[in-house]
């Protein structure tokens, strides 16, 4: 299989080589990864085709675009070696071919003259076809990687352009532009991510519990799926909830954010549901082989209790026979509303995935956000479930929490040893107030102070810092993050 | 809300998933609208297998829609024959066949705009407003 170069971009590293496994999956392709490292953009993967890198490579966010590797080395004078080594026998099929020949300096620069003489450095490859910046039949691109403001280049390859990336879908689902989003919306590239995560690709049948605006189930029809979704509280479905845009008012929904990119035809619609309480069919182990699982995928961003409350129905206390009385007797008029109840953090976790085993179909997948402290190793714990295999996990970092992008595979009944799913009913959380259910939600308050002095600690200095930081001007909740 | 949807969902109810009565949801009082969206031949072949048929025609039954065929078409009855010899090699663009496009009319065009969802085993009847249902339980049910 030939060797191919990525051009990946540098930030949201830990999802990069996840994504391009998942896209490899999606397409059926097996895809080797030959060199990757977090500090680089340049990936070497060895992929079947030209087809088939420009299949794995059009729906990816997280990568610029690919190229068939023609030759690299740490010096001109070994990537010349290699170039003579590996592609001349193709040169003469671009010997006429109008062609064009970039440089892309990954932290470094160079000016005009010096890009011309590297330029000028392969005219051994005899192309004499005319040079065209534009519509040219053959792409040639140098890529150069310096260390940190070193002065020359560390590395150097050499490649023919097979195909660009989708990266373009991140301008076009940009929050920026979208009629209807909410403070939690996900910025557009990460949702996309999670799409290609998941594998959501044509004819699949997609949903998101918690769909809020919708982001996520945009971001799977993109790429082809039918998708459903639902929300505990149906007024952000039916959009009569406002916006978060500044100064839009009027009546924005769901509806109208597939409207506003075509997408419409692959929405199924949505609900209003708890996914403690689901309407959904579930899977009943005991008659499993009638009825399976019949969704593709699973994507969602819970409810971290920062930004949304995480609630589900149910009410603080138990109801007496007289307020059950009261639900029983008014709970058909029109302004009706269940009663809803702080839930543990952790049991929610387990509820999806859970969930997502009584109704994925065999190797369907759930992708789900879930936020962590950075301090606390207890919070590292990531759930797991003997009918769901850990795919991939990707980690957003920001200053005192990240959160994590958790993908898993819904195994066939066949590969789920016997017994496994008589697991331990779990303790969790006890108690009332959100505070005592959700842990993460209590140190984001407090401000990660454990965080604060671990990393204080070391140095007597950070006594100042803290006066600092005491004015409140940079109090966790000001900081500009994500947080749900 | 698309009648496809009725597919997957039951009872909120705890005490009503295991309860065979609890599925399908009978709709009642239904408006229903008919809203023209693109025939997607890749999901009606695979979400077919998916399909609790026997079920899908009791809803299309109490509906008063078009009754359904009694078994299930297969995929091969979605697709158009092809007419005549087909080039070794080309992949011709399969086109959807009637069958496929009264599947399509029934699961993806025809919604229920306003009405109720009608539980086969505890009664609990759950809204439908503006084409969203609403399956949270009351406070005394949860």
């Amino acid at each position: 299989m030939p060797n191919y170069l990525v051009r990946l971009v540098q930030m949201h590293e830990s999802f990069r080589q996840a994504e391009l496994q998942a896209l490899a999956d999606v397409a059926e392709v097996s895809i080797e990864f030959v060199k990757y490292e977090e500090e680089s953009p340049f990936c070497i993967v060895r992929l079947p085709s030209d087809a088939a890198a420009k299949t794995v490579i059009s729906r990816s966010l997280l990568s610029q675009g690919i190229y068939e590797l023609w030759g690299q080395g740490a010096t001109y004078d070994a990537l010349h070696e290699s170039v003579k080594d590996i592609s001349s026998a193709k040169w003469v099929q671009y010997e006429s071919a109008p062609f064009r020949f970039t440089l892309d300096c990954f932290r470094g620069t160079r000016d005009n003259a010096q890009q011309r003489d590297i330029i000028e450095s392969f005219s051994y490859m005899g192309f004499k076809g005319p040079i065209r910046m534009r519509d040219a039949e053959a792409s040639f691109k140098v890529f150069e990687e310096y260390e940190e403001k070193a002065t020359g280049p560390k590395y150097a390859y050499l490649g023919r352009f097979v195909a660009a990336s989708g990266r373009d879908a991140k301008t076009t689902y940009d929050l920026k532009k979208r009629h209807y989003i909410s403070t939690t919306s996900m910025d557009a590239e990460l949702a996309l991510v999670t799409a290609n995560m998941a594998l959501a690709a044509p004819g699949k049948l997609f949903y998101d519990p918690f769909m809020g605006t919708g982001g996520f189930p945009i971001a799977c029809a993109h790429f082809g799926a039918m998708v459903c979704g639902s929300d505990i509280d149906g007024r952000s479905i039916r959009g009569t909830g406002g916006s978060a845009r500044k100064g839009q008012t009027g009546k924005f929904d769901v509806q109208g954010n597939f409207k506003q990119y075509g997408l419409e035809s692959r929405y199924l619609g949505a609900f209003v549901s708890d996914l403690t309480n689901t309407p959904f069919r579930l899977l009943q182990h005991s008659n499993s082989a009638s009825r399976g699982g019949y969704l593709d995928g699973i994507v969602c961003d819970p409810p971290y209790g920062i930004r949304e409350g995480l609630k589900v129905l149910g009410s603080r206390d138990i109801l007496n026979e007289q307020e059950r009385a009261t639900h029983g007797n008014r709970y058909k008029d029109p302004g009706y509303i269940p009663p809803k109840k702080p839930y543990s953090f952790t049991a929610i976790q387990d509820d999806i995935l859970a969930f997502a085993v009584s109704t994925l179909v065999e190797n369907g997948r759930l992708s789900m956000w879930m936020p962590t402290a950075n301090d606390e190793d207890v919070e590292l714990i990531i759930p797991t479930h003997p009918c769901l295999e850990i795919v991939s996990v990707c980690v957003q970092t920001f200053n005192k929490w990240s959160r994590r992008l958790l993908t898993y595979r819904r195994r066939a009944e066949s590969e789920v040893p016997e017994g496994a799913l008589e697991t331990v009913k779990k303790e969790y959380e006890k108690g009332v107030k959100a505070d005592e259910l959700n842990n993460f939600r209590k140190k984001y308050f407090e401000g990660f102070k454990e965080f604060e002095r671990l990393r204080q600690e070391p140095s007597a200095e950070d006594a100042n810092h803290k006066a600092d930081r005491s004015k409140g001007v940079s109090g966790p909740w000001r900081e500009k993050s994500g947080a749900n | 809300m698309k009648l496809i949807t009725l597919n997957f969902v039951t009872c909120a109810l705890k005490s009503c998933k295991s309860s065979p009565a609890s599925f399908p949801l009978h709709p009642r009082d239904a408006t229903l609208e008919v809203i023209e969206t693109d025939l997607n031949l890749a999901f009606l072949k695979n979400i077919l297998p998916r399909l609790e048929w026997n079920e899908l025609c009791v809803i299309t039954a109490e509906l008063g829609l078009p009754p359904l065929p009694s078994s299930p078409p297969t995929r091969e009855d979605l697709v158009v024959k092809p007419e005549g010899e087909v080039a070794e090699g080309a992949e011709a663009e399969e086109e959807a066949s009637q069958t496929a496009k009264d599947l399509h009319r029934v699961l993806l065009e025809t919604t229920v705009k306003e009405g109720k969802l009608v539980c086969g085993n505890c009664g609990h009847e759950y809204k439908v407003m503006e084409g969203v249902p609403n399956f949270l339980l009351p406070g005394h049910l949860v």
